[in-house]
């Protein structure tokens, strides 16, 4: 095959086809709602042989990431799966892998956490682990889910990287429906993305101490160092993106990726798929003569601060859509998007818009009622607001 | 003896010399381990008779072998005494520290 194929599939499904096309030596991962047909896509094409991998049953999703690190220091190239509760199950071998600075590849289906159970999605998953040294991507499509997979290994390999990265798809909404999505060649992404190679491993020829302690005269000079790496990932995101361009002819705009944003006096900030619905409604705001624009944080980790700042110069008000709340204060994303502005002399006013928690829908009028309540903000009102709550609010 | 020998070490002092997270040459003996001994083995070369029964036995691996009997490493002798107990020739003995 020497031409790109076109393809109808699911986001989950891909995410396996961006994983084929990666080459890793070994997978290791566990199912769970909504993400297993990633893993059951990867066993068949196990089974069918077209794609020559360890692949690894294991008990856990604390197991699966676990083998990944087995794996992974030893120079191989890995690749995992899970989402929710499975995330959260493999918390503290998150910590491990990026301080360990093994450049997994980790695909995380969004969804909500129990209690109560729910498996539909929202992003309190993976917004819950921004401290552990990953990076995080919020893909918007399942095009951009398969260019994700593959420029996931040439960001986390990067030698200026050295550090595990999570590709976050909306579960269901992005993980289950269907797009057709352009395949690039095997030889094509074998010339974009060359195997793995490091000498941070175990090998025989040259001992290494893997995992080791460091006291507390050196711990900090460790966690500063993965501090810059994951601050210089943002050099490598945009080259990498820059790249894939060059190779494959699709290109994001690395850190964020703005719409309609340039002279916009409101700007919606999303996250993930829901930026498509919200085009949609910009367009038709536009068309009404009405100056609203978007701006998709495309990566949390490294956080596009400068990115966000000038894109929303000349906006009056700032509305951060998130499918997420850190209870007892506001949404994280919206904390980040503040604390961006904190540096500035100057600000927008900046709403929080918690919607689509468990799987709520979030509609066209929805947007359009978060672009109205920015356009008649009030510094003196409630500035986080949860979209369609079904309560009288005293 | 070809037991590892502590070596300087060098603090790093810029970010670049610090290894790529955990991983790093292993090996490295950065300084002795002995201050806790409390009883010194000492090697009555007249009555050892070369058996190596306590190069076998010595859970530090801290003695080691010669031509025709086997000397101790002190730099990491914790003085546990099991070479002196189980010496069938009994040419180690312990000496208590500061007693000489």
């Amino acid at each position: 095959m020497s031409e790109s194929a076109r393809v109808f599939v699911s986001g989950n499904e891909a995410v396996a086809l961006g994983v084929r096309l990666a080459r890793p030596h070994v997978v290791a991962a566990y199912p769970i709602t909504p993400q297993t047909v990633v893993v059951e896509r990867l066993s068949d094409m196990v089974a069918d042989g077209s794609l020559k991998t360890e692949y690894l049953h294991v008990e856990s999703e604390h197991s699966a990431l676990s083998a990944c690190m087995g794996a992974s220091v030893l120079g191989a190239r890995t690749f995992t799966a899970t989402s929710s509760q499975g995330l959260l199950y493999m918390a503290e071998c998150l910590h491990y892998a990026s301080g360990g600075r093994m450049p997994i590849v980790m695909m995380n289906a969004n969804r909500s956490l129990a209690l109560p159970w729910n498996i539909y999605n929202d992003q309190r998953d993976s917004l819950s682990l921004l401290d552990s040294g990953w990076l995080q991507v919020y893909v918007e499509d399942a095009q951009e889910a398969l260019d994700m997979i593959i420029q996931g290994y040439a960001i986390a390999e990067n030698p200026a990287v050295m550090t595990p990265i999570m590709v976050n798809l909306d579960g269901f909404v992005l993980t289950h429906t269907y797009e057709l999505v352009d395949v690039p060649t095997a030889q094509s992404v074998d010339r974009f993305l060359p195997p793995y190679q490091t000498t941070n491993k175990l090998d025989l020829g040259a001992p290494k101490n893997m995992g080791f302690t460091a006291t507390p005269a050196d711990y900090t000079e460790f966690k500063y160092q993965q501090h810059r790496a994951l601050l210089d990932s943002a050099r490598v995101i945009e080259q990498t993106d820059e790249a894939y361009a060059s190779a494959f002819g699709r290109s994001y705009g690395g850190l964020v990726q703005s719409y309609q944003a340039e002279d916009a006096e409101l700007i919606l900030v999303t996250l993930g798929s829901v930026n498509g619905t919200a085009r949609v409604v910009v367009d038709g705001l536009r068309a009404e003569g009405r100056k609203v624009g978007l701006v998709r944080l495309r990566f949390l980790r490294p956080f596009p601060a400068r990115e966000l700042v000038a894109l929303t110069r000349h906006a009056r008000a700032v509305g951060v859509l998130e499918k997420n709340v850190s209870m007892g204060y506001e949404g994280t994303v919206f904390t980040h998007v503040n604390s961006a502005y904190s540096a500035e002399t100057s600000a927008p006013h900046v709403l929080n818009f918690v919607a689509g928690l468990g799987g709520r829908d979030i509609s066209r009028q929805d947007i359009i009622s978060m672009f109205d309540q920015l356009a008649s903000v009030d510094p003196t009102s409630e500035r986080v607001r949860f979209v369609n709550l079904k309560l009288q609010i005293i | 003896m070809n037991q590892p020998k502590p070596q300087p070490f060098t603090r790093p002092t810029r970010l670049d010399d610090f290894p790529v997270g955990t991983c790093f040459s292993a090996g490295h003996l950065v300084e002795t381990n002995a201050s806790w001994r409390s009883a010194t083995p000492k090697i009555d070369l007249e009555r050892c008779t070369g058996c190596q029964l306590c190069y076998l036995l010595c859970p530090e691996g801290v003695i080691f072998k010669l031509k025709d009997s086997v000397g101790i490493d002190y730099d990491f002798c914790k003085g546990c005494g099991i070479c002196a107990r189980h010496c069938k020739a009994k040419a180690i003995q312990m000496i208590r520290e500061g007693v000489r």
